[in-house]
C-alpha cells in the first residue's frame, strides 16, 4: 500500500492548523477559542475530562459540526464551512467513540465500504459486473485484503460485524478507516472499553499504521499510560477551554492539568 | 451429502466474489433456470401462465426495485402503487404516440420515466428519515394516482379513464399467446434481476447499505448522501416503472389508475418483508408467496367442500396476509430468505449437526 | 365570495377537529412507546364498527360500554402478541408490524361485523344553526353535530394533556417512549404502560370513530380517511399533542379551501377531468413543510450526536 502524501506539507510541518475555534449549541458553549496544530507524521493525543469538548473538536475538524467562529486550515489551505463528505475526500478519516459500523454488513463489506471514495468505474459497468468494474472490484479487494492481514482479521471478513465482539469492531472500524488511506486520522477512543491485552494490540496497530503507512494520527483516550506511550504532543481541554499543550512530559506536570483532572474549582 | 464446497478453492478474489461462490448454487440457479425457459413451457397451461407465473414474474421485479431501496438502503416506501403507474402510463403514451417503437425501448422509457418521478420525490430524503419519508412517498402515490385519473392527456381523453393497449409486437413476432408473454417477461425478469444482483454487491450496494446501516458513518467515510439515496431512489424506482408497465401491457392490456392505488404499494412492501428485506432472492421469494396466498384461499373452500362468498375470503385474506407479515417480523425479520440460507447451512453440514 | 369562503373554512376546520382526534391516537402511542402506529386507522375503523353494530341492537350507552371493552381487549392482544415479542427492535421492524395489524384488523372487522354501510346515530341535533346573519347574507351554516364532535375533541385533548403532564403514570409513559430499556432499569412496567398507552389510543379511536360514522357512515374507507391523520402528525410533529390539534385543523381547512379555490384553476390550467384534489392535498403540503421545518411545527430539533 502506498503511503498516502500530505501533499506538500513535509514531515514536522503544520498539517493541519485550527485558530480560534468556538462552537455552541444554543446557549452551551462546547469549544471556546481554542487554536491548536497537528504536524504531518505525529501522533497527536487530544485528552480532558468528560465534557471538556473533545469529541466535539473531532467533529469540527471533518466537517460535522460548523464552528461558529475561527478558521481551519488542512495542507496548507484554509477552510470554510464543509460536509463530511468533503473531509473525507480531502484525506480526513475518522472512528468513532461508539463503535459505528455498518451493522448488517461483513466485515469485509465495512472496509472495502472505505474504499469508496477510490473506486471511479461507472453505474453501467457495475451493473453488467464486467470489465472495469470487475477489474476495479478485484483490485480494491486486493487492497482491503492487505489492510485485513495487517489488522490480523482474516478470520471474521465474511461474519456480519453486528455478531463481533467488541475489540474486532473496534479494530474493522479501524480497517475501514484505514482504507481510505487518509492523511490525517482522527481516533475518538480507540481503546475504550478494552481489557489491557487488546488495548495493547491496539496500541501496536496505531503505531504501525503511524510507522508505516506515515499516517498523521489525532486521538482522544483517557488512558493516561496509553496517550503518555503512544503521542508525540498531547492537547488539553476542560470545559472547552484549550489548558495545556506540549509534549507528554511537559503535560503531566502542568498545574492546570493536575486541577482539572482531580476536579479543583476554577 | 451432494452439497459441499468441500475441495473448491478458491484461488483469486474475483472467484471469491462471484454471484454464486459455491458451484452447486451456481449449477441449481443454471439448471433453475434453463427448466423455467426450457421445460416450463411443455406442460404448462394457460391458468398456471396468467394466474401464476406470468404475476410472480412482474411483481419479482417491482419487489427487487422496492427492496433496493427499503432492504439495502433504508429508505421506507409507501409510493411503489404510484411509480408502477408512472411506468405503466409512460409506456402506454409512448407506444400511443410513436407506434413504431421498438416495445424494449418502450419499457426501458417507461423505467426511464418512472427513474425522473421517483428522483423528484426521493428529494426530501436528504432533509427527512424513517416514518417521514414513508409519508412523503404516501404523499407521492395520492398524487400520482390522482394525476393518472384526472390529467386527460395521459389517457389520450379516453372518455372512460381506462386505457388499453393494442399489439405488442418484438422483432416481427406478435406476443399474444400466454406462453410467448411468459418468455418475454422471464426474459426481462432475468436481465434485470442479474443486473440488480450485481449491483448489490459492488461498490452501489456498499454504498446504500453503509448508508442503511449508520448514514452519519457513511457519509464520513466519503460517500454523498445526495448521491447514495438519489441512486436508489432512481434504480429502484426504474426497476418498479418497468414492472408497472409490464403489468400494464402483458397482465392486465387495459387498465385505471385504481390498478395501482396504495393497496399495490403495500403488497410490494409486504413481498419484501416476508420474502426478505436486502435480498434478491428474497424479492422472488416473496412474490411468489403473497401471489400464491390468495389462489390457494380461493381454492381452499371448494377442497374443503365449504361454501364461502368472495367477501369473507377476501377478509380473511387480510387477516392472513396481516398476521403472517406481524409473524415474520417477530420470528425472522429477514424472511424467507433467511430461512433458505439456514436450510442451506444445515444442509452444507449434513449429516451432521454442527 | 367572501361569505363562501369563510363557510368552507368552518366546514374544513370542523372536519380538521376529526383529523386531530384520530391523530391524537397517534400521538399518544408515538409518545409513550415510540412506535409509529400505522394501524390507527384500522383501529378507528373496527371501532367505528363494533359501535355501529352493537347499537343496532342495545341502547347507545351499553354499546358504548361494550365498545370500551372491546378496544381495551385489543390494546391487550396486540401488546401480548405483537408488541411484548419486538421489545428493543428498531422502529422500522415495529412500524411495520403495525402495518400488519391494519390489514389483520381491516379483516377482522369485517369478517365479525360485516362489510356493508353501517350508520351511527347519536342522536345529535341536526338543524343547521346559521351564525353571524347580520354580517353576511343568509348567516353561515354551521353543523351543530361537527359543532358538538369539536367540543367532546377539546376536552379529550385537555384530559390527556393534563395526564401526561400531571400525573405519575403520564412522567413515567414519557420515560418509556425516550428510552424503553432506561426506563425498564428502574423499575417501569414496559407492558403495563404499553397496554395502558394502547387502550386509551383505542379510546381515542373509538370517540373518532364515532364521530367520522355519524358523519359519513362506517365503512371501509374509513380506515384510508383516517390515514390523513398522518399529514397532520407531519405538520404538527409527532409528539406534541397541541401539533396534532393544529395540524388538523390547519390539513382539515386547507385540503377544504384548496378544493374550492384551487381546484378549478387547477382544472382550467391542465385540462382535468375534475378535481378531487383533497385527495392529496394534505400529503403534498405536510411534504412540502417537511423541506422547510422537518421537526413539525411543534417538534423539537434534534442534535445529532457522535
Amino acid at each position: 500500500m502506498r503511503a498516502p502524501s500530505g501533499r506538500d506539507i513535509a514531515a514536522g510541518e503544520a498539517l493541519l492548523a485550527v485558530e480560534n475555534v468556538s462552537l455552541a449549541f444554543g446557549g452551551v458553549k462546547a469549544i471556546s477559542d481554542v487554536s491548536f496544530d497537528i504536524r504531518r507524521g505525529e501522533i497527536r493525543a487530544i485528552i480532558g475530562p468528560n465534557g471538556a469538548g473533545k469529541t466535539s473538536l473531532l467533529n469540527v475538524i471533518n466537517g460535522f459540526y460548523q464552528p461558529q467562529r475561527g478558521r481551519i486550515t488542512f495542507k496548507g489551505r484554509p477552510r470554510s464551512a464543509m460536509r463530511p463528505y468533503e473531509a473525507a475526500l480531502g484525506g480526513i478519516a475518522r472512528t468513532f467513540q461508539n463503535v459505528a459500523l455498518f451493522k448488517g454488513m461483513t466485515a469485509l463489506d465495512n472496509i472495502m465500504a472505505g474504499r469508496a471514495l477510490k473506486m471511479r468505474r461507472g453505474f453501467f459497468w457495475q451493473l453488467l459486473w464486467i470489465g472495469p468494474a470487475l477489474a476495479e472490484e478485484i483490485e480494491q479487494r486486493r487492497r482491503v485484503e492487505e489492510i485485513i492481514d495487517f489488522l490480523k482479521i482474516q478470520h471474521v471478513r465474511k461474519i456480519q460485524v453486528g455478531k463481533l465482539p467488541y475489540g474486532l469492531q473496534k479494530r474493522v472500524e479501524l480497517g475501514r478507516a484505514l482504507a481510505m488511506e487518509p492523511d490525517l486520522l482522527l481516533l475518538d477512543e480507540p481503546m475504550a472499553g478494552m481489557n489491557l491485552e487488546e488495548k495493547e494490540d491496539m496500541s501496536r496497530f496505531i503505531l504501525d499504521v503511524n510507522a508505516y503507512y506515515g499516517t498523521t494520527i489525532a486521538l482522544i483516550e483517557h488512558d493516561m499510560g496509553v496517550v503518555m506511550d503512544l503521542s508525540d504532543r498531547v492537547l488539553v481541554l476542560d470545559h472547552g477551554v484549550k489548558i495545556a499543550d506540549g509534549v507528554p512530559a511537559e503535560v503531566q506536570s502542568n498545574q492546570a492539568v493536575i486541577d482539572a483532572y482531580l476536579g479543583l474549582s476554577h | 451429502m451432494l452439497y459441499r464446497e468441500v475441495g473448491q478453492f478458491k484461488t483469486s478474489y474475483g472467484a471469491d466474489q462471484a454471484i454464486f461462490p459455491i458451484a452447486q448454487d451456481r449449477w441449481f440457479v443454471f439448471a433453475l433456470i434453463a427448466f423455467a425457459f426450457l421445460a416450463v413451457p411443455l406442460f404448462a397451461g394457460q391458468y398456471l401462465y396468467t394466474e401464476v407465473l406470468i404475476p410472480v414474474l412482474i411483481l419479482s421485479i417491482a419487489a427487487i426495485g422496492l427492496n433496493i431501496l427499503t432492504g439495502y438502503c433504508g429508505q421506507l416506501s409507501l409510493g411503489s402503487g404510484g411509480f408502477m403507474a408512472v411506468g405503466a402510463y409512460a409506456a402506454y403514451n409512448l407506444a400511443l404516440r410513436l407506434p413504431q417503437t421498438n416495445i424494449i425501448l418502450v419499457f426501458l422509457f417507461a423505467g426511464f420515466m418512472a427513474m425522473l418521478v421517483g428522483i423528484l420525490f426521493g428529494l426530501p430524503s436528504l432533509r427527512i428519515k424513517g416514518f417521514y419519508l414513508a409519508v412523503a412517498t404516501l404523499a407521492a402515490q395520492f398524487f400520482l394516482e390522482w394525476a393518472f385519473a384526472r390529467v386527460k392527456w395521459f389517457t389520450n381523453y379516453a372518455p372512460s379513464g381506462s386505457v388499453a393497449v393494442g399489439r405488442i409486437e418484438l422483432f416481427g413476432i406478435t406476443i399474444d399467446t400466454p406462453a410467448k408473454i411468459y418468455i418475454f417477461v422471464l426474459a426481462m425478469t432475468v436481465v434485470l434481476a442479474l443486473g440488480a444482483k450485481n449491483l448489490v454487491r459492488g461498490r452501489m450496494g456498499r454504498m446504500w447499505m453503509a448508508m442503511r446501516d449508520m448514514d452519519i458513518a457513511a457519509e464520513i467515510i466519503g460517500i454523498r448522501p445526495l448521491h447514495a439515496k438519489l441512486s436508489a431512489f432512481a434504480v429502484s424506482s426504474f426497476y418498479i416503472g418497468v414492472a408497472g408497465a409490464l403489468w400494464g401491457f402483458l397482465r392486465l392490456g387495459s387498465w385505471e389508475p385504481l390498478a395501482f392505488d396504495v393497496n399495490r404499494s403495500f403488497q410490494v412492501l409486504f413481498m419484501i418483508i416476508i420474502g426478505g428485506l436486502g435480498s434478491i432472492l428474497g424479492s422472488f421469494l416473496g412474490a411468489s408467496f403473497i401471489v400464491l396466498l390468495p389462489i390457494f384461499l380461493n381454492q381452499l373452500p371448494t377442497w374443503l367442500g365449504i361454501a364461502m362468498s368472495t367477501a369473507t375470503i377476501s377478509h380473511i385474506e387480510f387477516m392472513l396476509f396481516g398476521a403472517i407479515i406481524v409473524l415474520f417480523l417477530i420470528a425472522e425479520p429477514h424472511g424467507l430468505a433467511r430461512l433458505w440460507a439456514i436450510a442451506k447451512e444445515k444442509l452444507r453440514l449434513w449429516p451432521f449437526p454442527y | 365570495m367572501l361569505g363562501p369562503v369563510l363557510e368552507t373554512l368552518i366546514g374544513g376546520l370542523m372536519t380538521g377537529v376529526l383529523y386531530s382526534l384520530v391523530a391524537l391516537g397517534f400521538v399518544l402511542i408515538f409518545k409513550a412507546s415510540g412506535v409509529f402506529n400505522f394501524a390507527q386507522g384500522a383501529m378507528v375503523l373496527f371501532a367505528a364498527l363494533s359501535f355501529a353494530r352493537l347499537s343496532e341492537a342495545m341502547p347507545l350507552v351499553l354499546a358504548f360500554a361494550l365498545s370500551v371493552l372491546i378496544m381495551i381487549a385489543l390494546a391487550y392482544a396486540i401488546e401480548f402478541l405483537v408488541l411484548r415479542r419486538l421489545v428493543n427492535q428498531e422502529g422500522i421492524i415495529l412500524f411495520m408490524a403495525t402495518l400488519g395489524i391494519a390489514y389483520f384488523l381491516e379483516g377482522f372487522g369485517q369478517s365479525i361485523w360485516g362489510s356493508d354501510i353501517y350508520k351511527i346515530g347519536l342522536g345529535l341535533p341536526t338543524n343547521p344553526i346559521f351564525i353571524l346573519e347580520s354580517v353576511f347574507p343568509g348567516g353561515l351554516l354551521i353543523d351543530p353535530a361537527e359543532l358538538i364532535a369539536a367540543i367532546i375533541c377539546a376536552v379529550m385533548v385537555l384530559v390527556l394533556a393534563v395526564f401526561f403532564q400531571v400525573t405519575r403514570i403520564g412522567r413515567a409513559l414519557r420515560a418509556v417512549a425516550d428510552d424503553h430499556q432506561a426506563a425498564q432499569s428502574v423499575g417501569i412496567p414496559l407492558n403495563h404502560i404499553w397496554l395502558m398507552v394502547w387502550a386509551v389510543s383505542g379510546l381515542v379511536a373509538l370517540v373518532a370513530g364515532m364521530m367520522w360514522g355519524a358523519k359519513l357512515g362506517v365503512q371501509f374507507s374509513l380506515s384510508l380517511i383516517a390515514l390523513k391523520a398522518l399529514p397532520v402528525l407531519i405538520l404538527g410533529g409527532f409528539t406534541s399533542i397541541p401539533g396534532a390539534i393544529v395540524g388538523g385543523l390547519i390539513i382539515g381547512a386547507g385540503e377544504k379551501l384548496a378544493e374550492v379555490l384551487l381546484a378549478p384553476v387547477l382544472i382550467r390550467t391542465f385540462d382535468l377531468a375534475g378535481g378531487g384534489i383533497e385527495n392529496w392535498f394534505a400529503y403534498v403540503l405536510a411534504l412540502v413543510f417537511l423541506l422547510v421545518r422537518p421537526q413539525g411545527l411543534f417538534g423539537e430539533r434534534i442534535i445529532e450526536r457522535v
